[in-house]
């Protein structure tokens, strides 16, 4: 059924017909709307049986899940930005104890300073807890992907994220197709756990383990992932037979073939880069398009295909390892067959700082012109910095600290504000 | 279900297969400590023992277990001074535990319920004679017969009972009591010749073909002192008032009663005296009420019924109607020494309650056999210098009370046994004693001494009727639940409910409790919180 | 008390069985069949309080519930001596997540088995007093405030002791941790901090609030059954003497909780609904010198020449929880 709608009430209708049995909320933007959406459907009955729980802290929310999951519901949370750090912890544990939880990340920078507005900061910090971690491009995917995710998470005894850019996403009106009941009871089978706190059959969950199994446990862990990597195209071809559509799967390729240039990038940002690259393709430039919607596991042999011919790798990101450079770069530099000296960082829209065609035609066309640097940020207004950076230099130098600060807190706070 | 997670999730219980029994430097053990009750029973009963069934109401079981030690309970239960109370722990508690009262509830349990001796299987063929019938002769005829020897007792008095009919009045013990548990004795297949005065022992036991002879004659010749007294003067002693007062020629005394000595026999005779309608009974005793030796108890009881006491007095002279007693004081070793002051005090007679000593004519020509201090010499086991026989209760050394005799005629018949079959008899090695310290009371409930009933002074001054009324069946049930079971395992799983290790095995009602030394990591928490100090820590060989 | 004493078997109630009661009368400690549900072979210290309390009150637990039973899990000594891999010493179906979050790992429990129909079984949550005053405060208030069906459990030996004895905000003033160490001119934990969780637990106005002692069977049994007959939020706070942290013989545990109790350091009572119900009167009043005297964690207060002035601080508030709940048979409670 095609439905112009916001794209949280999409996902939580998507969840909605996933049958979810306990849902945990915990409020912070971007994420609201989807949890407001489920609580409601929750209120009107629509869910039952379903625990819809308002908690304390998001690390509440992870932890509730994660008895839930355990206790054999099928249990899901959603969060963002600080929401996720706040929880990290508990966000390790359950990959760690294996329960199949599902949540929606709804990408949003991390302070400080504190800032709403959407990059990927946030779920990347997360990149080695053990998750799947899927990315959505657009709110159909990420509807999709919420479908596929229960699936997923569920056949693998793994929690799965699903990533969808704040605002961007979340807060934008969308014409959707939303599935039936049917379909979604088609495709996802009632939650079969692999673990289960029964009486019945009582274990002991959550051990402790030491040096003597530890890394063991851990590769095991891994050694899913990887697997995962076979598993998560069979479901997207599933998904396709049982919804009749493309969605999800390891990456999304567009116009490779014999692109020279290949722009990687992961979420909404896709659309822009798609445009750009159609425009750059009218001119005749040869470029296509990467979009990794699996981040976790990482796609090595995906994305090595994707860029076997690439002459030259532009990795579009809203993230920053900071000291470092670019996150998911680095990801794709391992899996690139050629020089990592020809895969480019552009780090670009932190914290929720606009990403247009231009900027992104004029660093794609750099690139081609070999007048890229290995690491550039999209649209920094170099000026600014410059300026801070001088005067710290100087305030370490010459007079008095206290009137240095002062001075430059009057000046350069005024004109960041 | 698909195979679970590696090493995260477990099996429930697993940590079976970790023996923590390998951490333990110490270990505990189960140990049966003596009680001091038991320590204190001259007839060596199992008190503990017994007031364990008691306290299930199992009165029968704890009848039987008690006479397995001393067979005249109902007798016991009034006439003991209690040692055993004395020394019980519970004392340090609160109050001793009323052993003397269940004592008495069980044998009187027992008679009005009829419960018999269990006869033994086999006889043996040996034939012992038993030389009087008071409580030490009974108590060996009883253990020996037990034994599956033939046993005949011989009594020179018209009654059997010895001291126990003779000594002590029937205010404080009944004698349809005495007389059913002697009777008891005698049903166990026991002959009681009365009568029977025995004149030469060695003569009696080779005429009876008796293969070994227990001597128990007691103590009945009333010890005199010299008191310089008128012709007319009425000078008595206890043994032949007491005695009077059962072969019905109830002695006269007058109306002022004057008791010289200060034991539990001159008690009775002044209580006696009050009941024969004295209005005077007054006791005369040359030291303090401290240094009295007869029991508090019936001191108390005495002056109760109205029986006066002149403290730190001697009698120097009787006369007609009246005597002469001169003060004492009590100098620095405590002895008492005249002080010259006299005092006249009228007396229509005078009881001397001095002492007895034995009479030891039927022993003359005995080979081996010796005497000295006026009591028959015998070894550990009872014997005397002569081989098979054996003596025992007032007539060797030791305190003369109804219990030590008891405790005499069953520590003589263990001996008598072994002897016959040509054995020693060695007592078993005894555990070790179970003082307050070993037990840990907080566990035990407050609960305050039952009190036995007492009849109206009215009565007791005018009529013989028993003084000490018993507890019923409530208050022996509650009396015996006080017992703190020292030493003793009471099976209140305490043990089994405080391990942190769960390394105590529950065997079951009566089958006490095991160490799962798997397991025991030696913390020691069991021995600490048994409540009855059952349990010790003993240092693990390594 | 809770739990009907019985009028009179030599201990009464106070041991742990009575061979003269009648089945149902027995605690369920005294079973043969109990559940230990804490299996032998874990690796507690010897004379663990914490795994007897653990014992006693989720065998308990699992009596009430007729063995429908799950338990949530803080990190912590229990955690940690009771499932080391290969093995685990639990006969329940047991989880553990992290260090703060039991509380709420229960709710999840607890609403699953109510989204299967399964409102039977019945979920317990436990940790340390470190995992329940300190990190694990959060999921617990959230867990109390929204009343869910969980009875959580803090085993409180007064410090956490997992990580080698550092002070918590359950951990008495003076008492010697290796964070408050009576070194200079410091006597141990600072008077005037700290958190009284149960009563804050009551200001929750759950449906029940107990404290109890590892020396008292009867007691904490007949609270948790107790607890069990409530839904919503219950809360038992447990003290478990630890010989390691306290520094007493590994025989002496449970008698150093009974001391805590009867000097008045412990107050042991119930509370429903925010008010207090009933406490466990002292039966033999004692100083609190008594108490602090064989643990080495006051033995800076004895050493010469002595701090009578803080021993009598803590007197002071052994005394006002004798009067704040009427612990002395005298007084009524407040
Ligand atoms: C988030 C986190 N912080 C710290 C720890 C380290 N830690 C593990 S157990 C423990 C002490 C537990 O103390 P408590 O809860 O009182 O339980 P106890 O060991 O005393 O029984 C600590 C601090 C941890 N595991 N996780
Ligand atoms: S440190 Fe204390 S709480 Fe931990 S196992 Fe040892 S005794 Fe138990
Ligand atoms: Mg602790």
């Amino acid at each position: 059924m095609l439905k112009q709608v916001e794209g949280s009430a999409a996902v939580a209708e998507a969840v909605a017909l996933c049958r979810p049995e306990v849902i945990c909320a915990y409020p912070i933007s971007p994420q609201t709307h989807i949890v407001e959406g489920l609580g409601k459907l929750v209120s009107a009955g629509r869910l039952a049986p379903c625990e819809f729980i308002n908690v304390e802290s998001e690390f509440a929310a992870m932890s509730v899940a994660i008895g839930a999951s355990a206790a054999g519901a099928r249990a899901y949370t959603a969060t963002a930005s600080q929401g996720l750090l706040f929880m990290a912890e508990a966000v390790f544990n359950a990959a760690g104890l294996g329960l199949p939880i599902v949540m929606t990340v709804a990408n949003r920078a991390l302070g400080a300073p504190i800032n709403i507005w959407n990059d990927h900061t946030d779920a990347l910090s997360q990149r080695d807890c053990g998750w799947i971690q899927l990315f959505a491009e657009d709110n159909q995917e990420a509807l999709d992907l919420h479908i596929q995710a229960f699936r997923l998470a569920e056949e693998l005894s793994l929690p799965v994220m699903v990533c969808m850019d704040g605002f961007i996403l979340t807060h934008a009106y969308e014409r959707v197709d939303l599935p039936t009941q049917e379909q979604v009871d088609a495709y996802l089978p009632p939650y079969e756990p692999r673990q289960v706190l029964d009486p019945a059959d009582p274990v002991s969950i959550g051990a402790m383990v030491g040096p003597e199994a530890f890394m063991e446990v851990r590769y095991l862990a891994h050694a899913k992932q990887r697997q995962a990597l076979e598993l998560i195209p069979a479901w997207a071809d599933e998904f396709k037979r049982v919804f009749g559509r493309e969605s999800g799967g390891l990456a999304h390729t567009y116009r490779l073939e014999d692109a020279e240039t290949v722009v990687v990038a992961l979420g909404s940002v896709l659309g822009t880069i798609k445009d750009t690259v159609d425009e750059l393709r009218d001119q005749g430039v040869r470029i296509g398009v990467l979009g990794i919607t699996c981040f976790r596991p990482w796609p090595t042999a995906a994305v090595r295909a994707a860029l076997a011919n690439a002459k030259r790798v532009v990795v579009l990101e809203k993230s920053l390892a900071v000291g470092l450079g670019g996150i998911v770069s680095n990801n794709v530099s391992a899996s690139y067959p050629g020089s990592p000296d020809d895969v480019h960082t552009v780090v670009a829209g932190l914290g929720g700082r606009a990403i247009t065609r231009a900027s992104l035609r004029r660093v794609f066309t750099e690139a081609i012109e070999g007048r890229l640097e290995h690491v550039t940020f999209l649209d920094l207004d170099h000026k600014l910095v410059e300026r801070v950076l001088a005067r710290e230099r100087e305030q370490r130098r010459s007079g008095p600290i206290a009137e240095g600060i002062l001075k430059d807190l009057g000046v350069v706070a005024a004109k960041i504000g | 279900m698909k195979p679970k997670p590696f090493a995260i999730t477990l099996d429930p219980g697993s940590s079976l297969a970790n023996h923590t029994g390998s951490w333990r430097t110490v270990r505990p053990e189960y140990v049966d400590r003596l009680p001091p009750c038991n320590h204190a029973c001259p007839a060596g009963e199992n008190v503990q023992g017994w007031l364990f069934h008691a306290e299930a109401g199992d009165y029968e079981q704890a009848w039987r277990v008690l006479t397995r030690d001393n067979p005249l309970p109902a007798v016991m239960g009034r006439v003991c001074y209690h040692p055993c109370e004395s020394s019980c722990n519970r004392g340090q508690l609160d109050q001793s535990v009323g052993i003397n009262a269940i004592e008495r509830y069980l044998g009187d349990e027992a008679l009005r319920r009829g419960w018999k001796f269990q006869p033994p299987e086999r006889q043996s063929g040996k034939r012992v004679l038993v030389i009087g019938a008071g409580p030490s002769g009974l108590s060996a005829a009883y253990h020996l017969a037990m034994r599956g020897h033939a046993v005949t007792i011989r009594e020179a008095g018209p009654v059997a009972g010895g001291m126990m009919r003779f000594g002590i009045p029937k205010y404080r013990l009944p004698r349809e009591v005495l007389d059913a548990e002697v009777q008891r004795i005698v049903d166990l297949g026991v002959t009681l010749e009365l009568n029977s005065k025995v004149d030469d022992v060695l003569a009696a036991r080779r005429e009876g073909g008796f293969d070994a002879v227990f001597l128990a004659v007691g103590a009945h010749i009333a010890k005199r002192a010299y008191i310089p007294a008128g012709s007319a003067a009425k000078m008595l002693d206890a043994v032949s008032v007491l005695r009077g007062m059962e072969t019905g020629e109830q002695p006269l005394l007058g109306r002022r009663v004057v008791v010289y000595g200060g034991g539990n026999t001159a008690l009775d005779v002044a209580r006696t005296a009050k009941r024969l309608g004295a209005e005077e009974s007054i006791i005369v005793y040359r030291r303090t009420r401290e240094k009295m030796p007869a029991h508090e108890s019936e001191l108390e009881e005495a002056l109760q019924e109205g029986v006066l006491v002149k403290w730190l007095s001697t009698i120097k002279q009787a006369g007609e109607s009246s005597i002469t007693v001169e003060k004492m004081a009590l100098d620095a070793k405590g002895n008492p020494q005249p002080t010259g002051q006299f005092e006249t005090l009228e007396a229509d007679s005078v009881v001397l309650a001095l002492g007895q000593d034995v009479d030891l004519s039927l022993l003359d020509g005995v080979p081996g056999l010796e005497v000295a201090d006026g009591v028959v010499k015998v070894d550990d086991s009872m014997m005397t210098g002569h081989p098979g026989i054996f003596a025992g209760g007032d007539m060797v050394k030791g305190e003369r009370t109804v219990t030590v005799g008891i405790g005499h005629g069953k520590l003589a018949a263990r001996n008598v046994d072994a002897w016959l079959r040509g054995e020693q008899w060695v007592h078993p090695p005894q555990h070790e004693l179970a003082t307050f310290d070993k037990l840990n009371t907080w566990y035990y409930t407050d609960a305050p001494k039952s009190k036995q009933p007492i009849l109206d002074t009215i009565r007791r001054q005018s009529t013989f009727d028993e003084v000490v009324g018993g507890y019923d069946e409530t208050t022996a049930q509650f009396e015996a639940r006080r017992c703190l079971s020292c030493g003793n395992c009471f099976e209140c799983d305490n043990c089994y409910g405080v391990c942190p290790d769960n390394a105590v095995i529950k065997l079951g009602p009566g089958k006490r409790y095991e160490f799962n030394l798997d397991y025991c990591k030696g913390c020691g928490i069991c021995v600490s919180e048994c409540p009855c100090g059952a349990i010790r820590t003993v240092a693990e060989e390594i | 008390m809770t739990h009907q004493p019985i009028r009179f078997y030599q201990t009464g109630t106070f041991t742990v069985g009575n061979r003269l009661l009648a089945q149902e009368q027995r605690s369920v400690q005294a079973q043969a069949g109990r559940t230990n549900s804490l299996n032998s072979g874990h690796r507690a210290c010897q004379g663990c309080g914490e795994a007897l309390g653990a014992r006693y009150a989720i065998d308990a637990a699992m009596d009430a519930t007729n063995r429908q039973l799950v338990a949530a899990n803080a990190t912590g000594c229990l955690e940690v001596f009771s499932t080391p891999y290969p093995e685990t010493s639990w006969q329940i179906p047991w989880i553990h997540s992290l260090f703060g979050n039991a509380a709420a790992v229960a709710t999840g429990i607890a609403a699953a088995m109510r989204v299967k129909g399964r409102e039977n079984v019945r979920v317990v949550a436990q940790g340390g007093d470190g995992g329940t005053t300190d990190i694990g405060f959060g999921c617990l208030s959230g867990m109390f405030e929204r009343n869910d069906d969980v009875l959580y459990i803090c085993y409180d030996n007064e410090a956490y002791m997992n990580t080698g004895v550092q002070r918590s905000s359950a951990t008495p003033p003076a008492a010697r941790t290796n964070t408050t160490m009576p070194v200079g001119s410091s006597t141990g934990a600072r008077f005037g901090q700290g958190k009284n969780l149960p009563r804050i637990a009551m200001a929750h106005e759950i449906p029940y609030v107990a404290t109890a002692t590892v020396a008292e069977l009867r007691d904490l049994e007949a609270k948790v059954r107790r607890a069990m007959e409530f839904r919503g939020a219950r809360y038992i706070h447990i003290l478990v003497p630890c010989p390691l942290g306290w520094g007493h013989g590994s025989a002496e545990t449970i008698r150093m909780a009974r001391l805590a109790k009867e000097t008045g350091i412990f107050p042991v009572f119930e509370a429903e609904h925010g008010e207090v119900t009933n406490v466990s009167k002292i039966r033999r009043p004692l100083p609190v010198e008594e108490y602090l005297r064989p643990q080495t964690r006051f033995a800076h207060l004895f050493k010469p020449p002595g701090h009578p002035e803080i021993i009598a601080r803590l007197q002071q508030l052994a005394d006002r929880n004798i009067r704040r709940y009427g612990l002395l048979d005298t007084e009524a409670a407040s």
